[in-house]
């Protein structure tokens, strides 16, 4: 696949971010709830790169933290709802009548509420828990996939290329790999790119209005709330997470290129 | 406009009964003795004895089988039985009533506004081009790359906080309302501006807007005559796919600036897990969107007869 000089700068954000995670996780001697009141709200020193919170918290670990949470449950609920979206969508374009109704019911089901809604109402059943976010924002990411991919591969199963495949026996896994897989696969790594952006959108929401992640762990939505109270004594520290909000959703945005 | 009609009220079935569902396993997933739990949020922790749980499991009939009590939840929201809030104890039809009073208003003004902010910066991008063209799209991106509610943060720390020129939160007067509805209808317009000027480069462009300004037609009767109709097409089918984020965005900016509408009310009750009181909001705010979907659809088949494909 080749890729635009903006997917590449896209790509080179993402894993800037994703290497001062890992190296703040792995690196800082502070650990992510280590308070100290002597210290708090500093502005970023030798000391504390980043400045300390209103607990004297380091904002570089806290960071370092809240980064890796919201790339591991992009990352978590991009390969989910990329794979279950692929494979149902493949299934029910190939499957025969049957499938293809069973699964548009049960994606009408998925679509009839807004997905947001759907996270929340998950959300509310166990609170605070990772788990349940990715499998509700994976449940809610799968039908763009699903829907995307049926279309496709509609088109591909019809076409004399595959047909004669067919009738030459080869199996179904090569006619996957060698005619559905390649039509399919730039709407599917643009529909992850997109997918990656919306569920660190929808962690970070979530934290926002206090249902999702609980504190005193790290969360960008969490931190924003947290730290909005001392903006003019600290604008900072506010100034972190929404940068790095904006900044991740902006590099995936370009990593997907073209719209969906 | 059947057929239409009819998948929506089937999405509306769908709503009703997806919303219903998911509440029930929230009620029975509930940790703890249910009785116990709902009587302590009722009447305070230091209140609760065996007696005042028996009361509530009476009440609510909380000792029959799963199977039965799905049924009488379900038939019970059929019948728009939403009962009483867990918290406060006031009846969650009243309490959902005023708040979606609240969130339409707040809608409406958001999308008003963002119709006045999107139709005429993409027209004129798509009538004037580079270099207005290419600055709008970098706008665009960067406002699409943020959150809503960090945009209503920055609106709150200038507007609010720096120049004191509106309330920071809360609701009552005009003035309460300006802030969240010009985030909403920026978060709103930053895509579908480009909808807008997308759509209508390609009535510009088209032989048939060409043939109307050869044939002598000045600018704006060519305009009104052949553009506007062909123009608004796709961007309102838009509208309704944008209808999800609109709906996010209510949730978000209501919580954000307190605005006591459905989504805040949402939020809030999964916090304090009232369960009726999520129920009765989700509920709404399904209603909302399919009634807004439907209204979508009867607009589209309004501008353009001839039936549009459904995507």
């Amino acid at each position: 696949m080749k890729m635009r000089s903006s997917q590449w700068l896209g790509l080179g954000i993402l894993l800037s971010l994703l290497a001062f995670s890992v190296l703040g996780v792995s690196f800082s001697p502070y650990s992510m709830s280590e308070q100290n009141l002597n210290a708090i709200m500093e502005a970023p020193s030798a000391v504390h790169w980043l400045g300390t919170d209103q607990y004297g918290r380091s904002m570089l670990t806290r960071m370092a933290h809240a980064v890796g949470l919201s790339f591991a449950l992009s990352l978590m609920c991009m390969l989910t709802s990329s794979i279950v979206g692929t494979a149902f969508g493949v299934w029910a374009a190939w499957g025969g009548k049957k499938v293809d109704s069973v699964l548009g019911v049960v994606v009408n089901i998925l679509l009839a509420l807004p997905g947001l809604v759907v996270v929340l109402l998950f959300a509310a059943i166990v609170p605070g828990s990772f788990l349940m976010l990715y499998l509700a924002i994976s449940l809610v990411q799968w039908v763009e996939y699903f829907r995307v991919v049926r279309a496709i591969t509609q088109g591909v199963i019809q076409s004399p290329a595959r047909q004669s495949s067919a009738m030459m026996g080869f199996g179904r896994w090569y006619q996957f790999k060698r005619h559905i897989w390649p039509a399919i696969s730039p709407s599917v790594f643009t529909l992850a790119a997109f997918g990656g952006a919306s569920a660190i959108l929808t962690m970070a929401s979530l934290g926002f209005v206090y249902v999702g992640i609980q504190p005193p762990l790290a969360e960008l939505g969490l931190m924003t709330v947290e730290l909005f109270p001392y903006y003019s004594d600290a604008p900072w520290l506010l100034a972190q997470p929404l940068v790095v909000i904006a900044l991740m959703v902006f590099a995936f945005h370009l990593l997907a290129g073209k719209r969906a | 406009m059947k057929v239409m009609l009819f998948k929506r009220l089937l999405q509306l079935i769908t709503v009703i009964w997806g919303v219903g569902t998911l509440t029930f396993i929230l009620m029975r997933s509930l940790p703890g003795d249910m009785a116990y739990r709902i009587a302590a949020s009722r009447y305070g922790q230091d209140n609760v004895d065996s007696q005042a749980a028996a009361l509530v499991r009476e009440e609510l009939k909380l000792d029959q089988s799963a199977l039965t009590a799905y049924w009488h939840w379900l038939t019970d929201l059929m019948q728009l039985k939403l009962g009483d809030s867990l918290v406060s104890g006031l009846p969650v039809i009243d309490t959902v009533q005023h708040m979606l009073g609240h969130s339409l208003l707040l809608a409406f003004a958001g999308l008003i506004v963002s119709v006045l902010i999107a139709v005429p910066l993409g027209l004129l991008s798509a009538w004037r081009g580079n270099p207005l063209d290419s600055i709008l799209m970098g706008l665009s991106s960067v406002i699409r790359s943020m959150p809503v509610f960090v945009i209503g943060v920055l609106f709150i720390l200038l507007f609010a906080l720096n120049w004191n020129l509106f309330p920071v939160a809360g609701f009552g007067s005009p003035a309460h309302l300006v802030l969240p509805a010009i985030t909403l209808a920026l978060s709103l317009a930053a895509v579908s501006n480009r909808v807008v000027r997308d759509s209508a480069k390609k009535t510009f462009q088209s032989a048939f807007y060409q043939f109307s300004q050869v044939k002598g037609l000045s600018l704006w009767q060519t305009f009104r005559r052949h553009g506007a109709r062909n123009i608004a097409l796709p961007v309102v089918a838009f509208f309704g796919i944008q209808l999800v984020s609109m709906i996010e965005g209510i949730v978000m900016i209501e919580s954000l600036f307190s605005w006591p509408g459905i989504g805040h009310g949402l939020a809030h009750a999964i916090f304090a897990r009232d369960i009726p009181v999520i129920q009765g909001s989700a509920l709404m705010m399904g209603i909302l969107f399919v009634l807004l979907n439907t209204l979508v659809d009867i607009i589209c088949l309004w501008i353009d007869p001839r039936g549009v494909k459904n995507q």
